[in-house]
């Protein structure tokens, strides 16, 4: 029989705040367990959650740009169970009403384009966490992480493989770095993913028993899971068996999922909306400010980009698959607005090339896009060749890298001059005077006699054996288009 | 001047005539004397209070003085106080020692209020008689035998029986002005949202509030001018302009149109309170009010309605004591759940956890519509049912108990005839409106009864107003209880 797999992901986005969704404490990640845990956090007698604004528009931002309804008002409500790591016995989430409702995202999987529907994204506050290593026989609690505030972002079960549920999981995980509203840092948790998997037979419409992955935190393990699970859940039906509805764990060293509570000891929350947190109003004015605080998507970018600059599909995503790439390009190409594909092709390829050998992103780069676009320029009125500007781009790489300074830090009018620096200084700069490449192409007819006499012959390739003489002869710095022109007279 | 008011004792320091060292000695002395008698304090610390005196003394001598400036107030111990211990009643909390304080207890603070004791009561303020308390029962003042009423027992007592000049108490159904009518003080529940929740450890936070227990309606004035104001620290809290509650206190009351709910007059008061109700009211007639007839058709749903709901609120609230961070956690255990039950099991008194099952048991998937929703949409008819009396009044009268104070152990075990002494109370709460207590005399064996008067929202002044003109035409609320015999 054939089997389909249907997927849905919750995907917890820890949100851009400074502090918390309901105390003033930090969220800095990395200090001393229990350092950023205030009252509040600690669940003191008596302490009331005070909600965070920017945690809200972070949601409405989200919102806005998978084209939901934000609800007003929204309600928080308790989810109440007991664990040492929870420390008012209950944690703060949505439950009806959420921030966010419905919506829809669009991307590219295998050259085709599929589109996912969002139920919902709510807002919670994280938990802490349980130390088990540094204590012989007990726990330690580190409240530093509770409180922290997460946009849960709920699926339907519209994916069909692990590789679109991987291309759904990496496009909402370069939204929300694009929107600004998470770091997306996957090893400190920041961006992680429950996947839900059911099998059924191919052209059934009815859904399988699910099984719930918890806690994926990269998108290896992501697929490497779901692959698993689908591969369990068939064996067990082939098998006569049937699933039971479960919440299992992936084991990457052994590469599967392993049972951690099923439905029968699924807790009972008993949700209710939190009285010390009145109903949240948004108002259509505070949608419009977010709206207008927000970005340009990039799906709206892409399409910019290929009408505006002329850039086929394939460049314009690539372009816009990071806002720090996109918004790289963009400082480049407004620079050289007679190039945007040699722009196009300098960011894609050898800066891109550079950062992933140094394992730094765009906004780290050690050069500014004013300085590689004046390298551009450089190319493109003949002073230096495509070839030699790679030579100028290696050297303003290391000179600037070798400064320390990202160019975001830096005084763009130092900008300017740095590639003329280097052609000048080095002598790089292209021989493109007729009369000094005259008296180079004559010395080599001179001694190249059996080349000429075999081109005369009609022989194309000798032509190119002549032209790659001059070069060599030029140091590389002869302009090659005046070289042609120029043999081809003399060789007449 | 131990029976001195408030703004008496204000003067007296703000002249220098005594220092406020010399006053909180006085009472403190008074107060650690009578507590193995009343049992109305959980904490007194002399040194704590002193230093607070001492302090006041030099904000007086400097020319800062306030209002409550080195007055002696005690403190409920649901109110976290740093440096004091703050069991909220329980052994849950029997251990801890708050590391902040409450918003109201800023407030005193920062008044240079000194902070006489931390008052017993029933166990996070679950209850109606305190004998709930892990700390043991509190006695009513005019009669040992008899209970203060809660949650708010042993403030009422401290005030009734001059061991604090005030108090501060907190109501969820009635614990403010139950315990003020059965103790013959003066008690107010404000608007909810008017006094800060902050650091006021969590019974059922849509119905808690925080107000002032005193001898009078002058004093309670001068405390809420203290009390209350918004705090960020609290989202239910009120951003309103300040309001002088002292500045109606002396308007006639001529034309003022007392509602008189035909719900509240029926068979279950009993004769006496009834009897003192009655001549409180005329005395309002004489004073120039005229009484309506007014209906709070749900009247009966109150108690049912609310007894969901706290517990709900309740269940929650609770669920911190863990015995993982703080508080009382169990010698010895087998494993994780084993620690919480056994902290819990041995941590909370009975009624606590009555109401903690009662609220997991509301909250629960399968029971949440039944109980939970249709509970929240009474309480919206109720409070719909205050909103068409103010229509036609502009204040609502009755009694605040439906019976005098009862005896210890009368009705501890019977949990249902305990809930029905608040069966007055409690709406006000549901609708957070504000309602206050005060003395109209005494009932049976010479037990105080109370006078409930609830306003409309932010209407403190006003009710203020109307109970500072009675107290100027009687006397009732200067009635001392007999001073206990053989106490060294």
């Amino acid at each position: 029989m054939q089997w389909e797999t249907v997927i849905g992901l919750e995907v917890h986005a820890q949100l851009s705040t400074q502090s918390k969704i309901f105390s003033g404490a930090s969220t800095a990640f990395g200090v001393a367990p229990n350092a950023e845990a205030c009252a509040v956090d600690l669940a003191l007698p008596g302490v009331l959650p005070v909600l965070n604004r920017g945690a809200v528009e972070r949601a409405i931002r989200f919102g806005l740009a998978v084209g939901a309804k934000i609800n007003s008002p929204s309600i928080f409500a308790r989810k109440n169970y007991f664990y040492p790591d929870l420390p008012k016995g209950y944690q703060i989430s949505q439950y009806e009403l959420p921030v966010v409702e419905g919506g829809t995202v669009t991307f590219q999987v295998a050259e085709t384009e599929k589109t996912v529907r969002l139920v919902r994204a709510h807002l919670e506050e994280d938990a802490g966490k349980s130390l088990h290593e540094d204590f012989h026989g007990m726990t330690g609690i580190d409240l530093n992480r509770a409180g922290t505030p997460l946009l849960e972002i709920v699926s339907e079960p519209d994916m069909r493989s692990s590789a679109e549920a991987v291309a759904y999981a990496k496009i909402l995980h370069s939204l929300v770095r694009w929107i600004g509203i998470c770091d997306g840092n996957m090893q400190e948790g920041s961006f992680r993913c429950d996947a839900n998997v059911s099998v059924r037979p191919s052209g059934s419409d009815k859904l399988g028993t699910r099984c719930e992955i918890k806690n994926l935190n990269s998108f290896r393990f992501l697929e490497k899971a779901i692959d698993h699970e689908a591969r369990r859940q068939i064996e067990i039906i082939e098998e006569g068996g049937i699933i039971q509805q479960q919440t299992r764990l992936y084991d990457p060293d052994k590469d599967e999922t392993r049972a951690m509570r099923s439905k029968e000891d699924a807790q009972d929350y008993r949700y209710f909306p939190d009285p010390d947190l009145l109903p949240l109003e948004i108002s259509e004015n505070w949608i419009s400010e977010v709206r207008s605080a927000s970005p340009e998507l990039p799906s709206q970018m892409r399409s910019r980009l290929e009408r505006d600059y002329g850039l086929s599909s394939y460049d314009s995503a690539t372009l816009t698959a990071d806002r720090d790439i996109a918004e790289y390009f963009e400082a480049v190409a407004r620079k050289l607005p007679s190039d945007p594909k040699l722009c196009a092709n300098w960011v894609m390829g050898e800066t891109s090339a550079y950062l992933n050998d140094e394992g730094r992103s765009f906004d780290h780069c050690p050069l500014s896009p004013n300085e590689l676009a004046q390298l551009l320029t450089r190319i493109k009125d003949g002073t230096i060749s495509g070839k030699m500007a790679k030579e100028v781009f290696r050297q303003m790489w290391i000179k600037r890298r070798d400064e320390a300074t990202a160019w975001k830090s830096r005084n763009a009018q130092m900008d300017e001059s740095l590639a003329d620096q280097i052609i000048e200084s080095q002598g790089l700069k292209q021989i493109s005077d007729s009369g000094a490449l005259e008296n180079l192409i004559a010395e080599v007819i001179a001694a190249n006699g059996k080349s000429v006499e075999e081109f005369k012959a009609g022989k194309e390739k000798a032509f190119n054996a002549l032209v790659g003489q001059v070069m060599k002869a030029g140091k590389g710095k002869a302009n090659p288009a005046q070289v042609n022109e120029i043999l081809r007279n003399k060789l007449k | 001047m131990l029976n001195a008011s408030l703004s008496q004792l204000s003067a007296l320091l703000a002249a220098k005539k005594i220092s406020s060292v010399e006053l909180t000695a006085e009472f403190f002395k008074r107060a650690q004397a009578l507590n193995s008698h009343y049992n109305a304090f959980i904490t007194l610390s002399e040194e704590t209070s002193l230093a607070q005196a001492r302090a006041a003394d030099r904000l007086i001598a400097s020319g800062g003085a306030k209002p409550l400036t080195g007055v002696p107030i005690a403190q409920k111990d649901i109110f976290c106080t740093k440096g004091w211990l703050t069991t909220c009643g329980s052994r849950m909390l029997s251990n801890f020692v708050s590391p902040y304080d409450a918003g109201v207890i800023e407030r005193f603070n920062a008044a240079g209020a000194v902070n006489i004791g931390k008052t017993n009561m029933d166990e996070f303020a679950m209850g109606s008689s305190n004998e709930t308390s892990f700390y043991g029962p509190v006695k009513n003042p005019w009669d040992i035998a008899a209970v203060p009423g809660g949650s708010s027992g042993g403030s009422a007592c401290a005030v009734a029986a001059r061991l604090a000049p005030a108090a501060t108490g907190t109501d969820t159904g009635g614990s403010i002005r139950q315990p003020a009518a059965l103790c013959g003080i003066s008690g107010l529940k404000p608007t909810y949202g008017l006094a800060s929740r902050y650091g006021m450890i969590a019974f059922a936070s849509s119905l808690d509030q925080a107000g002032p227990m005193a001898k009078s309606a002058e004093d309670l004035a001068l405390m809420l001018n203290v009390m209350t104001g918004f705090d960020p620290r609290d989202s239910t809290s009120l951003q309103r302009e300040p309001e002088d509650y002292t500045r109606d206190l002396q308007k006639p009351l001529d034309g003022l149109r007392i509602g008189l709910p035909k719900e509240y007059f029926v068979d279950e008061i009993s004769d006496d309170v009834a009897r003192a109700v009655e001549a409180s009211l005329a005395e309002y007639r004489k004073l120039g009010a005229k009484t309506v007839e007014v209906s709070l058709p749900n009247t009966s749903l109150s108690v049912p309605v609310y007894y969901v709901l706290a517990p709900a609120e309740a269940s929650s609230n609770l669920s911190r004591f863990d015995g993982v961070r703080y508080g009382y956690r169990a010698p010895e255990y087998d494993d994780l759940n084993d620690m919480y039950r056994k902290s819990r099991a041995h941590g909370f008194g009975a009624e606590v956890k009555r109401r903690i099952l009662i609220g997991t048991y509301v909250l629960s998937h399968g029971y949440y519509d039944a109980y939970y929703i249709q509970a929240q949409k009474l309480r919206r008819l109720i409070a719909q049912d205050f909103a068409e009396a103010f229509k036609q009044c502009d204040i609502i009268m009755g009694p605040t108990s439906p019976t005098v104070a009862f005896n210890l152990g009368e009705k501890s075990n019977d949990p249902v005839q305990m809930y029905l002494s608040d069966a007055y109370t409690i709406a006000v709460n549901l609708a957070g409106l504000p309602g206050m207590s005060i003395p109209v005399g005494f009932g049976n064996k010479n037990r105080p009864v109370g006078l409930h008067i609830v306003g409309n929202y932010f209407s403190e002044a006003q009710m203020l107003n109307v109970a500072h003109r009675y107290q100027l035409a009687t006397d009732w609320h200067t009635r001392m209880p007999a001073e206990p015999g053989n106490i060294d």
